[in-house]
């Protein structure tokens, strides 16, 4: 034996073993990476898997069989109620379990132990808004209740059998890049993921950005850049309605003039903040308007537009129901769908459920408050963030009658706040559980069974429109929604005292509601719920353009058939700018263009206001838009602390349509006055270098200026869509901006057969190496959509079946 | 005759092992196979080598083609930040043909007087 050499060379594999096993010296473990037997390879899933299996559970009651079809949709047949859980687990899992566990960790605040430290802020700003505790508070209600109990229990249980599969080599592409484990699923994991949802659809506000604009402009100037009404309003519920008093009164405070309306103190701080164009349509048209005879239901829910998909498409059937539609991976159930007897949409309520309190301290221990004339104690939350590659971090948050205190001396998001605390009160803290809603209205038989579930639906509060086979349409504003005064929570409120607190939830039966109406259709596009005859404050910043677009439409409409509603969920007509366009081409003076400047204004005039994918006019509006918004406030918002709200568009447009002399069409940094013909002038000529940048890189059209895409959640480019050949946009039915819009698109005709079209922008694999990873996108995108396969017991043999699993005990 | 028999020897021994070890199995077993069958220690280092850049590239190569390079594609951009099944093949091969030559240069030490 040669020790020497054997020592050396052993010590060169060695070192080389260590190397390509870990990322010390390389950006990836390569040697793991690469393995073909262990590795991403692994995951290169064979063009003709067969999906086929027999599995036995000895927790399942009774059989369950699963019909895999072209598209990988699993229609899913248990003789047992509880068991199409287990199963509905079990498949989320194989599909989508990385998602959902990325999606499940994000939200409960510990991005950080998979990500690192460019995470940290995220995840304590989750951990301060409490998520885990709203989480904990709902799946207290949840498993109070005996059948939510077992069916999350079957759920959880179904994940679980599927994670005890994995080996080295199963596990999904992700956790091999990242190098982490899945861990085991658990119902709490499936109440944060609801939380994760009302995080995304009901934590949306402008506190700090409305409290800065208060402080920052006079009294007069607020008014006129945020208006509380909108004079084209046309709301879910329409006006004229009847409301009968509110059973809940309301007493604003006193003093609500001195400390609160005209307040001055500002509050800087800034945060995360959802989409604010989270919205959706959803509309129903009753048999009078039908071809059929029958009602049709559409709905299109708009959300980040998210690779694995934050969809999965599923038939459950049991003894007791059959139901048919998208679910979230992370939750039992499906969530936008129809049965045998009905069907149901939603899109978000929008109310402001989330206000802020300022927190009176005895001291920096933040171990008493002020509040009702004495000191009360505080309660403390301790949150250990573990951070990868990274020390632990504590966190110490501070828990009031409101709710935690989410911003203090060692937060403010991004941002030092001026070392005052801020106490959020959250209606997702609240118990509530949300599920029972969707799993009763996945039973629903009628209209009154549609009504008893949505008795459980709180928050995030959702406009859930209903048509039946037996020929109903309603629609209801539900949620629990706190009753306010008119403006409370609009900005932050005093927390030494319980009489800007909420003094109440709107009772059930004083939500706005729709049945039968006698125009024969129902409908909601995230706009106001109602008129300003309902008894208690809505708050502001409903988006009000769809709304009226596809009103307008259904009204015209009869004959209707279900290709007309697609038609109409892809409309790309932007009414928006019907309501501007006459204003700007009336104050663009063309003899004062140069060359360069007509040719886009050409552009301009010819246009047919269709944000078609292919519209050069969609684009130079857009643009021309947004330097005229600049043009009218920069000058007015120079000084303006970073954190500051800006007025809505539909304010601006509503501004200069009422008032040629809108007060801030004047630039007050000069001394001339400025007008609207002034200001759309320049807008014009600011608008060029942008416009001629596009232009040159042959990005003028309207889809590739607007470059809608659909991103992997890491944001990796190569699992990535590529740029999409859609139109539409903010303002149009057809919402797809650059990452958000329809996630989901849905039409069901409810005929004795029942016809019904979907599609959404992913696939049902979440795996990127399967080619069912992303191969709805491009049909999503030219507007096209599946049919929709309810399956019957007997169509085992049918054509669209691939393949077949079959659970048992 | 050799070098042939080792070859094929530890390309099957590594496949038969990554079934139930984790994948630096291949330098156990490269080392293993060069201690059996003594060679000289460059021959040994070339064995080694040629016999996982096959095992590796061919069975990558194999996965690879039956998912139409579709995933191969993607991670190519992630990993090596261009775009080439190809290139992603060769560096598989490449790192297991390393890690197993230098593993039967190893081997190889044991038993060479």
């Amino acid at each position: 034996m040669r020790i020497l050499p054997l020592i050396i060379s052993t010590a060169i594999t060695t070192a080389l073993v260590v190397t390509l096993n870990t990322n010390i010296l390389l950006p990836a473990p390569l040697g793991k990476l690469l393995s073909p037997q262990h590795g991403i390879w692994q995951n290169a899933e064979n063009k003709n898997t067969n999906f086929s299996a027999d599995l036995t559970f000895p927790t399942l009651r009774g059989k369950v069989e699963v019909y895999l079809d072209e598209r990988l949709v699993p229609h899913v047949f248990a003789e047992d109620e509880n068991d199409v859980y287990f199963v509905q687990g079990y498949l989320h899992a194989k599909f989508r379990l990385w998602q959902m566990e990325l999606q499940t960790l994000s939200a409960a605040g510990r991005a950080s132990e998979v990500v690192g430290k460019i995470a940290l802020t995220h995840d304590r700003e989750f951990r301060r808004l409490g998520m885990v505790y709203a989480a904990e508070a709902s799946l207290k209600e949840m498993e109070a209740d005996p059948v939510t109990k077992s069916l999350c229990d079957a759920y959880t249980a179904g994940v679980n059998a599927y994670i005890a599969t994995l080996t080295e080599s199963s596990l999904p592409l992700e956790y091999k890049l990242l190098g982490y484990r899945p861990e085991n699923w658990t119902n709490l994991k499936s109440s944060i993921f609801l939380k994760y949802m009302s995080q995304n659809l009901a934590s949306g506000e402008e506190d700090f950005e409305m409290t800065n604009a208060k402080s920052f402009f006079s009294k007069e100037d607020f008014t006129k850049l945020f208006p509380l009404q909108q004079d084209s309003l046309d709301p879910i519920i329409p006006r004229g309605t009847v409301y009968s008093k509110p059973s809940i009164p309301l007493t604003v405070p006193s003093d609500v003039d001195s400390v609160y309306f005209n307040n001055k103190a500002m509050a800087v701080t800034q945060e995360e903040k959802p989409d604010k164009d989270n919205g959706s349509n959803n509309w129903a048209v009753s048999g009078y308007k039908t071809k059929s005879g029958a009602p049709i239901l559409c709905n299109d829910p708009h959300l980040g537009l998210n690779l694995p998909s934050l969809w999965f498409e599923m038939q459950l059937s049991t003894p007791t129901h059959n139901v048919y539609g998208v679910s979230f991976p992370g939750a039992p159930g499906i969530i936008i769908g129809y049965n045998d007897s009905c069907a149901w949409g939603v899109t978000n309520g929008g109310r402001d459920v989330r206000d802020y309190y300022e927190i009176k301290f005895k001291d920096d221990t933040r171990q008493e408050y002020w509040f009702d004339s004495a000191w009360q104690k505080t309660e403390f939350r301790y949150e250990t963030i573990k951070v990868k590659d990274s020390a632990t971090y504590q966190d110490t948050v501070a828990y009031t009658i409101f709710g935690p205190v989410m911003y203090d001396k060692t937060f403010s998001g991004n941002r030092t706040s001026n070392g005052r605390y801020f106490a959020v009160r959250w209606k997702a803290h609240d118990p509530s559980n949300e599920l029972k809603a969707f799993i009763q209205l996945d039973h629903a038989r009628n209209y009154q069974d549609y009504l008893a579930a949505l008795k459980h639906m709180k928050t995030p509060g959702q406009n859930f429109a209903f048509a039946s086979k037996t020929g109903e349409i309603a629609m209801r504003t539900q949620g629990e929604w706190p009753a306010k005064w008119k403006g409370q929570g609009d900005f932050i409120m005093p927390g030494t005292d319980r009489r800007y607190m909420w003094q109440g939830m709107i009772p059930f039966n004083e939500t706005p509601f729709q049945y039968n109406p006698e125009r024969n259709f129902v409908s909601s596009a995230n706009q106001s719920p109602a008129d300003s005859a309902y008894p208690y404050y809505l708050g502001r910043g409903f988006p009000i353009f769809r709304g009226i677009t596809i009103n307008r439409k259904l009204q015209a409409m009869t004959n209707i058939t279900p290709q007309d509603m697609m038609a109409l969920q892809t409309n790309n007509y932007n009414v928006f700018a019907e309501m501007a366009m006459p204003l700007f081409l009336k104050n663009i003076k063309e003899n004062n263009l140069n060359e360069v400047e007509k040719k886009y204004f050409n552009l301009l005039k010819s246009w047919d206001y269709n944000n078609a994918p292919d519209s050069k006019g969609a684009t130079v509006f857009w643009v021309l838009w947004d330097n005229f918004s600049h043009a009218v406030y920069d000058d007015e918002y120079k000084n303006a602390p970073k954190v500051i709200m800006r007025p809505y568009e539909r304010d601006l447009l509503q501004g200069i349509l009422s008032d040629s002399a809108y007060k801030f069409l004047d630039n007050i940094e000069t001394t001339q006055k400025e007008s609207l013909r002034d200001d759309v002038t320049l807008a014009l000529k600011n608008s060029i270098t942008a416009l001629e940048k596009a232009d040159k890189a042959e990005r003028l059209e309207w889809a590739k200026y607007k470059a809608t895409r659909v991103s992997h959640l890491l944001r990796l480019s190569p699992f990535s869509s590529s740029i999409l050949p859609i139109g539409g946009g903010l303002h149009c039915i057809n919402a797809a901006k650059t990452d958000h819009g329809p996630s989901w698109r849905m039409v069901v005709s409810l005929t004795s057969h029942t016809t019904a079209y979907g599609v959404y922008p992913g696939g049902q694999s979440g795996n990127p190496g399967s080619r069912f990873y992303d191969n709805f996108i491009n049909k999503w995108a030219v507007g096209e959509y599946y049919t929709l396969w309810m399956m019957s017991k007997g169509e085992e043999k049918d054509k669209r079946i691939k393949w077949t699993m079959n659970f048992s005990k | 005759m050799k070098p042939i028999v080792s070859i094929v020897l530890m390309a099957l021994l590594s496949i038969a092992a990554g079934l139930y070890f984790p994948w630096w199995s291949i330098a156990v077993v490269a080392f293993v196979v060069a201690a059996a069958i003594p060679q000289s220690p460059v021959k040994s280092f070339v064995t080694g080598f040629i016999a996982l850049f096959l095992c590796w590239g061919l069975l990558s190569w194999y996965l690879s083609s039956n998912n139409n390079h579709l995933l191969a594609h993607k991670v190519s951009v992630v990993i090596l930040k261009i775009n080439s099944a190809a290139a992603l093949v060769g560096v598989t091969a490449l790192v297991g043909a390393l890690v197993a030559g230098f593993a039967a240069l190893a081997g190889s030490y044991v038993r060479k007087a």
